[in-house]
């Protein structure tokens, strides 16, 4: 398909603490990822203020993004936000920004599942075709592979996601989010302290796996004081990436593919990228890792899955344009794979 | 011991590597849980002797409530390696997409009478996927794979336990899915009762509802 003149996509992230405008050629070339993120004073994301933030700065990632990408706003395409899953008040202020520019410049609206565009900035980063992907973040555990039209999911966390698991017991330990270190860096950073291996429990039921109840006993281990920070952050990652990697490679043998993807805010983590690349060595797998800056949510993936969406027909009529707080990645058609 | 030679790898798995072989003019399959080099040894250990302790006893127990599953012949802790009886058959997963409706439904009752069997004994598979049910030649359906299970009368464990098998039948079968889960479930039902299989329909629903991203909480909200 040759395109009469170059194409771009604008692509709004918003649903958790960030706040991201990315835009992309229709070919995948990425011109712009500006963010913005929201940092509480204490404890984890208070949903409506982060949405204050990300109404606060969206003009000025906006604009940061249109400058960096040296493109006239007329010449955008069509416009893609998060439209789930995701908090609630957040995913709303970045769909009405998404909205207002779309019905301004009067170009098409695509509504794009996040899960799902983790994964696509994953393959289109990492030139990877057909993986097991395992994305992981604040929010999100989950092994999925394409299967007959979508993605299917192959494990996923019966209850709290890995990077909540991670934070909430780096904040019990009294672990501060710095600019330029996220809480989870930081307990990577005491676990390579860590010597010995505190007993916790290790919960993975058939393909999906648990993390509240390993949550619990290592907070508790803590209160008591028994053990030093660094074993207990040690041992912690080491149950949890062990659960995790246990579940995605049985993906692994299920589907027989042949690509392993890490996504995600917690595929920064080193120790688990040692443990995902040992895995797929063994099912003779390319082992691939998201780059940094489009591990965390960004609004280049938003973009350029909007490309992808777009490209295949897919747009998002306004009065269809309300937000998906828990749109499954397994709910979604993706037509541009077969 | 010649017999040692003979071994031929059948599959390797995510978590252990299956062969089969001739013991004493028996034909058996050898499940051996290698070492992960990706965890720590510590852990690695203590998880895999776990489970290759636990899951005879489970298939044994297994056996008592009616449900058939191949015969141990030899737990060997030290490698980590357990000898039993090779069925031969097909799994059900490679079965159902290509039977008729009412063969599908039929399957699908018995596999659920089956769980039911289990449960009303206290005994929680921890890994119900169509690949670990085998149907063998007069049709008698064996489950294997105990090696997450555990002995457990909670509803809670009951429903996991049941959410997973819906979960597998969504990844695997996602056109018959819904339809299989109602028929697995009517065959719980004559086995546990109704008003148990009620209690563990709504204690499915409850698990649900606590993962992450399930719009049914939404509409409630």
């Amino acid at each position: 398909m040759k395109e009469p003149e170059e194409a771009y996509c604008l692509g709004i992230e918003s649903t958790a603490d960030d706040f991201g405008v990315g835009i992309s050629t229709f070919q995948g070339e990425i011109l712009a990822n500006i963010s913005d993120a929201y940092i509480p004073e204490e404890g984890g994301i208070h949903p409506r203020e982060a949405a204050r933030h990300h109404a606060e700065v969206a003009d000025k990632v906006l604009s940061e993004a249109l400058t960096k990408a040296n493109i006239n706003p007329k010449t955008l395409r069509v416009i893609s936000f998060a439209q789930g899953p995701g908090l609630g008040p957040c995913l709303r202020t970045g769909a009405t920004v998404a909205r207002a520019l779309a019905s301004y410049l009067d170009v098409p609206l695509v509504g794009v599942n996040h899960s799902v565009a983790h994964i696509e900035i994953g393959k289109l980063k990492t030139c990877t075709r057909d993986p097991v992907a395992l994305y992981v973040s604040g929010g999100n555990t989950l092994v999925a592979a394409f299967e007959c039209g979508r993605y299917r999911i192959f494990g996923e966390t019966l209850d709290i996601a890995l990077g909540n698991c991670l934070d909430v017991f780096a904040r019990e330990a009294g672990l501060r989010h710095r600019q330029g270190l996220p809480l989870g860096a930081a307990l990577e950073q005491l676990a390579t302290k860590g010597e010995k291996l505190v007993s916790l429990p290790y919960t993975v039921k058939g393909m999906d796996l648990s993390l509240s109840g390993l949550l619990t006993a290592a907070v508790t281990l803590l209160q008591k004081g028994k053990h030093k920070v660094e074993d207990l952050c040690y041992s912690l990652q080491e149950n949890a990436f062990s659960m995790v990697a246990e579940v995605t490679e049985r993906a692994l043998a299920h589907t027989e593919k042949k690509e392993l993807l890490l996504t995600g805010g917690v595929a920064a983590n080193k120790r688990l990228q040692t443990m995902l690349k040992s895995i797929a060595e063994e099912h003779n797998a390319r082992f691939n890792v998201v780059p940094h800056e489009f591990a965390t949510d960004n609004g280049a993936m938003i973009a350029w899955t909007g490309v992808l969406s777009y490209t295949h027909g897919l747009v998002t009529p306004v009065e269809e344009s309300f937000v998906k707080l828990r749109w499954r990645v397994d709910k979604v058609d993706v037509p541009w794979l077969k | 011991m010649a017999e040692v030679n003979s071994r031929q790898l059948l599959k390797k798995g995510a978590e252990a590597s299956l062969s089969r072989a001739e013991r004493y003019g028996r034909q058996v399959v050898i499940k051996a849980r290698l070492p992960k080099k990706y965890r720590p040894a510590e852990l690695d250990t203590s998880i895999r002797s776990y489970r290759t302790v636990h899951e005879p006893q489970l298939m044994n127990e297994a056996k008592k409530a009616g449900v058939a599953t191949p015969t141990i012949f030899l737990v060997d802790v030290k490698n980590t390696a357990v000898t039993m009886e090779f069925i031969e058959g097909k799994q059900v997963k490679q079965l159902l997409n290509y039977l008729s409706p009412s063969e599908q439904r039929e399957l699908c009752v018995r596999v659920g009478e089956l769980i039911g069997k289990l449960h009303a004994h206290g005994l929680i598979h921890g890994d119900l996927t169509t690949s670990n049910m085998i149907v063998n030649g007069e049709g008698k359906i064996f489950l294997i794979d105990f090696g997450l299970g555990e002995k457990n009368m909670e509803l809670e464990a009951k429903g996991v336990d049941l959410h997973l098998m819906k979960r597998a039948l969504q990844s695997t079968h996602y056109n018959l899915a819904e339809e299989c889960f109602e028929n697995v479930m009517k065959g719980y039902t004559a086995v546990v009762g109704k008003e148990e299989a009620e209690k563990v329909t709504e204690k499915i629903k409850e698990i649900e509802k606590r993962g992450r991203y399930i719009t049914k909480r939404q509409e409630e909200t």
